[in-house]
């Protein structure tokens, strides 16, 4: 046994389990409970003792019962220090003992002696430790997002790290702040709003973008090289730069405050990314299929209908989704083109909605939730076409 | 006979792409070229109405004299600042009814009122009267008088279409509106959220890239982000930053990380203290820049994850006979594989994030020390009203862009031709 492998592990293994403890610790805190130092130095110790008597013990006990004990003690000895705990706080420090004395339990003076195994034992608990990290970063804001929705402004201002929700309440009074954005702003009428922008987007693009993918896959003509190459240098144009012309223009013409205005576009936004992402796809079907067609005296529109349309449903669908996330997500057209309340799509009503202080913000994030549940379900059942559809969406090749 | 079949691909190829052209153009294209336009003009947001000529109506009956009744058109020009020419105005009237002592301006002709009213200066009022006499006795029906509503045409100038050409808004752009400070904060804020972002994607495409349990659902949760909305997530961290009743300021607060809440995203310079010497970081800056981390770090995080998934397994096992450790193999394995992405990435991101506006705009709004480029387009064209001004720094962008391209297809030139 290595005493530098020795030294690795039981630092890491115990700041891990520092982490673990200390999220715990918040997530705990977050439910109103009066908890106000993580113990650091405490905690350590305790980590590194446990970590060296894993060694210690080895293989001379059985690991259930190993895991048991150490949890035990580390359980006893942490009730003490913080006292007066619920019990379901020590429950879930049991837990995390269990979980945590199972992962180092493969550590034992064998393994350690081997070649290179500080750095294994490193890029374990890192990895472990990246795992808990960044579920952690990314889910808390969501999970903020959520739970303040059911809040209400008193428990808010009375204690902000209360994220506990009385579940005993009447169902009326828990979602009382979805009741008053469908009642007194008009949520409902965003939401359809919202989803007729983004479905006719996609429609059109599409309609627009399969002829124009199939010439660009397909057939020859002049200037089909340049088109090709310059639907990526368009696509790399930011909305920003367009926003000013785009709004004297519509202005003049009236377009301004109109759906149908945003609808031309993000129709257009979407466009170059769309033919590019079907043509790719397009090419990769084999060319005698349609050669057969023209023997059948199919026309152009012919063959696009019943032999591209039924071998591209995959790269179709990817194309539709990811469009249709683009339009539901959009923000900077509808904020610059609406400013009739009654043709606000969900995201620039939440903008608009936040304009006002006065605004309750637990009003704010049910509207937050009703916007961002569409997509993260589409997104979570369509995983597999949509991430196609990011890739393509934002790099060439 | 292959020549006409060429001849008809071709006028094929046209039909099915020239709609999708057509709009791209209109709607991408032709705004880039209008921007160049618009920026050697001086104009404002309320220059771009164009001037109307109007006409309200009210009907009115005379005393003592049922037969007859007075119509006042209230006349006006819409715009504050700009003339109508050659106005022309015109108004039907029920069949049994005849105008008396008509305006000079005016002549009637089968039922309709026609008049000329010439040119009408900006904010040119005018309340105009006709007499009118029932022909048959039979009393007039108001409310049918009431309900025609009259014609007015007029020729005005569009302050967008005339030729005057002026240099101002980019000497402005340059001299008045601290444009370095500008150009080094969009810098920062590009620079440090591509780099960021894609550390943070390499860590994360690593650990996805290892078996564990929940794998793919951590590969979902990963995306999370990308995906949601940036109106939620934006007022989602607002709410989590605030320095008084947000939870972060509370929970640091509570386990004594700090004394005094933070305002991360109110408060231009922090300084912090680090072995005597005072460092000033640029707070509310480095908030958004990690808020930028946060949201498109799962980008580079798909795209590495691609590519290291295609890394031949053979070339680990090879290295491990070898006896290289971990680290060895990251950095003399993974790290060259993943070098192509990661430059791809880089420009792209670079690109992006140059132009990002929404995340600011809804963080900050461009306040204390947040202003990039993109925020100055709106504030210049939206919050001080000058659309001019707003175009110039639009083509500013539009410039940088442009030349950042180059270099991006110079190198990815440059890679092709070495594959």
């Amino acid at each position: 046994m290595k005493t530098k492998s020795l030294i690795y592990y039981s630092l890491i293994s115990s700041i891990f389990l520092f982490s673990l403890v200390s999220i715990w610790k918040i997530l705990v805190t977050l439910q109103g409970i009066e908890l106000k130092n993580f113990n650091f130095a405490i905690i350590i110790t305790l980590g590194i003792a446990i970590s060296l008597l894993n060694i210690l013990i080895g293989d001379k006990l059985n690991y259930i019962i190993k895991s048991t004990f150490f949890a035990l003690i580390f359980t006893f000895i942490d009730g003490y220090i913080v006292q007066l705990m619920p019990i379901w706080y020590n429950i879930g420090i049991f837990g995390i003992l269990i979980f945590f004395s199972l992962k180092i339990n493969k550590y034992n003076q064998k393994y350690l002696a081997t070649e290179h195994s500080s750095q294994i034992v490193v890029f374990d608990f890192l990895t472990l430790f990246g795992i808990v990290l960044f579920s952690f970063v990314i889910l808390f804001p969501f999970y903020m997002m959520l739970i303040t929705s059911f809040k209400t402004q008193a428990a808010l201002l009375i204690n902000p790290l209360d994220f506990s929700i009385n579940f005993n309440q009447d169902f009326k009074e828990l979602f009382k702040s979805y009741f008053v954005i469908f009642d007194t702003y008009k949520f409902g009428r965003y939401i359809l709003i919202s989803t007729f922008v983004s479905v006719g987007t996609v429609i059109v693009t599409l309609i627009f973008a399969i002829p124009a993918a199939y010439a660009v896959a397909r057939l020859n003509f002049f200037g089909k090289n340049f088109l090709s190459t310059s639907i990526l240098i368009i696509y790399m144009f930011p909305a920003i730069v367009l926003v000013i012309p785009l709004y004297t223009v519509f202005s003049q013409l009236g377009l301004r405050n109109s759906v149908g205005g945003l609808l031309i576009v993000y129709t257009a936004t979407t466009l170059p990314v769309a033919i590019y992402m079907l043509q790719g796809y397009f090419r990769s079907i084999p060319k005698e299929l349609e050669e057969a067609a023209i023997m059948d005296k199919l026309n152009w529109f012919g063959i696009i209908i019943k032999i591209i349309l039924p071998l591209s449903i995959p790269a179709i669908s990817s194309v539709a989704l990811y469009v249709f996330m683009i339009a539901w997500n959009e923000f900077l057209f509808s904020l610059m083109f609406l400013d009739n309340p009654n043709s606000f799509t969900l995201s620039r009503a939440i903008q608009y909605l936040s304009g006002d202080a006065e605004t309750p913000r637990q009003y704010l994030m049910a509207g937050s939730v009703v916007v961002t549940i569409p997509v993260l379900l589409i997104f979570v059942y369509f995983e597999k076409y949509l991430v196609s559809g990011l890739t393509a969406g934002s790099v060439k090749g | 006979m292959s020549d006409t079949l060429s001849k008809i691909e071709k006028r094929t190829a046209y039909i099915l792409i020239l709609p999708a052209v057509f709009i791209v153009f209109s709607i991408i294209l032709f705004p880039i070229f209008a921007n160049v336009w618009i920026s050697f003009k001086e104009v404002g947001l309320k220059d771009i109405r164009i001037p109307e000529p109007r006409a309200k109506k009210i009907v009115k009956s005379i005393k003592d004299n049922p037969d007859q009744l007075k119509i006042i058109y209230k006349l006006r020009n819409s715009s504050l600042i700009l003339e109508i020419r050659d106005v022309k105005f015109q108004d039907k009237l029920p069949k049994n009814i005849k105008p008396i002592n008509l305006d000079e301006r005016c002549s009637v002709k089968s039922n309709k009122i026609y008049c000329k009213f010439g040119n009408w200066e900006a904010k040119y009022r005018e309340n105009f009267q006709i007499l009118l006499q029932s022909s048959d006795g039979k009393q007039i029906n108001k409310k049918e008088l009431k309900n025609i509503k009259p014609k007015l045409t007029g020729k005005s100038d569009n302050i967008l279409l005339n030729t005057n050409f002026t240099l101002k808004n980019f000497k402005k752009v340059f001299f008045q509106n601290e444009f370095f400070d500008l150009l080094s904060t969009t810098f920062y804020y590009t620079f440090f959220g591509t780099i960021g972002s894609i550390v943070f994607g390499i860590l994360t495409a690593q650990l996805v890239n290892q078996k564990f349990f929940g794998r793919t659902f951590m590969r979902s949760v990963l995306l999370f982000p990308y995906v949601g909305p940036v109106v939620a997530l934006a007022y989602t961290w607002e709410l989590l930053l605030d320095p008084y009743s947000g939870t972060l300021n509370n929970l640091l607060m509570n386990f004594q990380v700090i004394q005094e809440p933070l305002n991360l995203l109110g408060q231009k310079y922090l300084t912090i203290n680090f072995f005597g010497f005072d460092l000033k970081l640029r707070l509310a800056l480095t908030t958004v820049i990690i808020f930028e981390i946060w949201r498109y770090f799962p980008l580079a995080f798909l795209f590495i994850l691609a590519r290291l998934q295609a890394v031949p397994k053979e070339l680990y096992e090879a290295a491990e006979v070898d006896g290289a450790g971990p680290l060895q193999k990251f950095i003399n394995i993974t790290l060259p594989q993943i070098t192509a992405v990661i430059s791809i990435l880089f420009m792209i991101r670079f690109i992006w994030n140059f132009n990002k506006f929404e995340d600011i705009f809804l963080l900050t709004g461009g306040a204390s020390g947040t202003r990039t480029l993109p925020i100055n387009v709106y504030e210049q064209g939206f919050t001080i009203s000058d659309i001019g001004m707003g175009s110039a720094v639009s083509i500013v962008i539009v410039a940088l862009l442009l030349i950042f391209m180059f270099v991006y297809f110079k190198l990815i030139g440059k890679r092709a031709d070495e594959n």
